[in-house]
């Protein structure tokens, strides 16, 4: 048995090296549907793996008290209220189950250091909002309550600032402009690297008291954009909302018959429908894939029956130089498995090619699925083998004779 | 081993009848056959189109199976035989040339002729010199590397042959082995099969409806309507071959 195989092996072998048009075209949709599925799925999973990242980045157990409707065109509008720092201590006092509680308020400022300026996201807010959003310092340290009670003309930025602001340079103790104060840095926030929300590292962190004060612009106490609130462990996070929503809605005086003009976020949900999209998009990119592969199977399928008019007569000659029935298919199977396999490879090394390029040009982690690549490879096994074998079955069934007569 | 006379029967076939379709569709072939052909002999089998002389052609050549009879090759009983094992009787026994010569397309002389070798799993050093040394018995030793698109059909009918007696076979099949060539290539293919006949002792049973071809062979088989029309060894044999 093994002789035969061995012997099968090289008849196959020949008959691949004596047609290798035929074969590279059987071939070639393998390694068109084998990469495709690879490279969509490795990539669909590091973008899910990448959204998953920045969501617990975020911080978890996090809720974002903002003002609107949610998010879209209707939210934030100029008729909706803002809130006030006598919210956040309500907040703080009043509902049960909230671990940390930071006012925010955002802006958009230019900022200036020497000849280096760019536009920057400038947050106010108070210490715990580092802990709340999981920030940790790389260089130099946090604002603390000093500062805060001074309104100390001290900030902390994120590595994207630093970058463009200081290039190597380091930036501790060095004043930059903002807007029309000059502001020292105090610590560099450690990386949080790139999301799909935007580049969360480009920011600038001061004290609330700070930019209210020496920043300007405050023209009343409800200057708050934002509030942050992290949960206790194991707090129900549906039940926290309902809360903040009760209390929010009885302190902006909302009557029964009006909307909520403010909105809860949990960034548990946002993670929750982000990672289910991106997992729709991998599905339905990876159904996409599945049908090329189905293509490519279909080709193998469209040369393997053109060419079985010579395949027949070969076959006859096999059959009639003393070949066995078994043989002769043992060789197609072999030729057939072989092809494929190859094609299964070149598909998974192309598809490496593929996603490395890709996953760097889209900023997404290559993640290795060890399960895909063995899936689409048995697949395209089974694909060539089905494909390239049942021809061969069909016409090695025949009586040498009707096979060396086929035309 | 391979002495022409005094032998028993090579190939003894008796009442062998071959019946195609069924029912009211069914046609017979062959009616009944009784044919004994000795070690070492040339037999020619003529007839008109239809007169079955193909048909068994291809039960001699342990391509198909009869429908009823007997059929001893060598002491084997053909007609009990399964596919496996009639694959292995023409594997050590036979070799066949067809009328379309029937070589594998793109693939050069020698690995042609090397095909059967494959099959008996023979080590590469000895099916390459056996392969080359059929290819020189037949006159084509300059043409191993040929494809048989690069061969005029006679070159192309002398590595069939080749293949087919690389082998060593007790017994030549011949399909009508010239019916593509023209009259000189004819002569040429006849006198190297004849050759391997009377020097090698090889056994040849050629199809052939041309007078001429035929008269290569020492014995002429007449076939018509599925029946043995005339049956004759021919006498003037060496006269025949010089026309």
């Amino acid at each position: 048995m093994i002789g035969m195989l061995g012997n099968a092996f090289l008849i196959a072998l020949r008959e691949i090296r004596r047609n290798l048009t035929r074969a590279f075209l059987t071939v070639l949709g393998v390694v068109i549907g084998v990469s495709a599925v690879i490279t969509m799925v490795t990539l669909g999973e590091g973008t899910t793996e990448a959204v998953k990242a920045q969501i617990s980045n975020l911080g978890s157990n996090l809720l974002m008290l903002r003002p609107g409707a949610g998010f879209g065109p209707r939210s934030g509008g100029a008729g909706v209220p803002l809130f006030t720092e006598d919210d956040v201590e309500a907040l703080r006092d009043q509902v049960p189950g909230i671990a940390a509680i930071a006012p925010v308020r955002n802006t958009m400022m230019s900022t200036i250091y020497l000849q280096e300026a760019r536009n920057t996201s400038i947050t106010g807010s108070t210490i715990d909002f580092f802990s709340i959003n999981k920030w940790s310092i790389e260089s130099g340290r946090f604002f603390d309550e000093r500062d805060l009670l001074n309104a100390s003309a001290v900030c902390v930025i994120g590595t994207t600032v630093r970058k463009e602001l200081f290039g190597g340079q380091d930036p501790i103790g060095e004043k930059i402009r903002i807007g029309k104060a000059s502001i020292e840095v105090i610590g560099v926030l450690k990386s949080k690297g790139q999301a799909g929300m935007g580049d969360q590292d480009d920011t600038i962190v001061l004290p609330l008291t700070t930019l209210q004060r020496r920043l300007g612009g405050r023209t009343s106490s409800r200057d708050i954009s934002q509030i942050s609130i992290s949960a206790e462990d194991g707090t129900d996070s549906d039940f926290l909302i309902g809360e903040i929503t009760s209390l929010m809605r009885q302190r902006r005086n909302l009557q029964a018959n009006q909307d909520n003009n403010f909105f809860v976020f949990d960034t548990r949900q946002i993670a929750e429908t982000l990672s289910s999209s991106t997992r729709t998009m991998t599905a339905l990119l990876s159904a996409v894939a599945g049908v090329s592969l189905l293509v490519g199977g279909i080709g193998i399928m469209n040369i393997m029956l053109v060419s079985v008019t010579e395949r027949t007569r070969e076959i006859g000659i096999r059959l009639a130089i003393g070949g066995t029935a078994r043989e002769v298919l043992l060789q197609f199977l072999v030729e057939a498995v072989t092809l494929s396999c190859v094609g299964g490879v070149m598909g998974i090394l192309l598809a490496y090619g593929l996603c490395t390029v890709l996953s760097s040009v889209i900023q997404v982690p290559f993640t290795f699925n060890f399960q895909i690549n063995l899936l689409a490879f048995v697949f395209s096994a089974v694909v060539g083998v089905v494909f390239g074998f049942a021809p061969a079955r069909r016409a090695a069934r025949l009586d040498p004779i009707e096979a060396l007569r086929h035309e | 081993m391979k002495t022409a006379d005094g032998n028993p029967s090579l190939i003894s076939i008796r009442g062998l009848t071959k019946t195609y379709g069924h029912g009211s569709m069914a046609f017979q072939a062959l009616k009944g056959i009784d044919l004994s052909i000795r070690r070492g002999e040339f037999v020619a089998i003529m007839g008109p189109s239809g007169s079955g002389k193909s048909t068994l052609m291809n039960l001699l050549g342990c391509l198909d199976r009869c429908t009823s009879g007997s059929y001893q090759y060598d002491g084997i009983a053909v007609e009990s035989l399964d596919s496996v094992a009639l694959s292995l009787l023409r594997r050590h026994a036979l070799g066949f040339v067809f009328q379309g010569f029937n070589l594998l397309a793109r693939t050069s002389a020698l690995e042609n002729v090397e095909l059967p070798l494959l099959y008996r799993g023979y080590p590469r050093a000895k099916r390459r010199t056996m392969a080359r040394e059929a290819l020189a018995l037949v006159g084509l030793p300059d043409k191993e590397r040929n494809t048989p698109a690069e061969m005029s059909g006679g070159q192309q009918q002398r590595v069939a042959i080749a293949r087919a007696i690389v082998t060593d076979p007790s017994t030549l099949l011949a399909d009508e082995p010239t019916g593509n060539l023209d009259s000189v290539t004819t002569q040429e293919i006849m006198e190297l099969i004849k050759g391997l006949n009377e020097k090698r002792g090889i056994t040849v049973l050629m199809v052939t409806h041309e007078d001429e071809v035929a008269h290569y062979a020492k014995r002429i088989v007449h076939v018509k309507d599925g029946l043995i029309e005339k049956d004759h060894v021919k006498l003037d044999h060496s006269e025949g071959s010089s026309q």
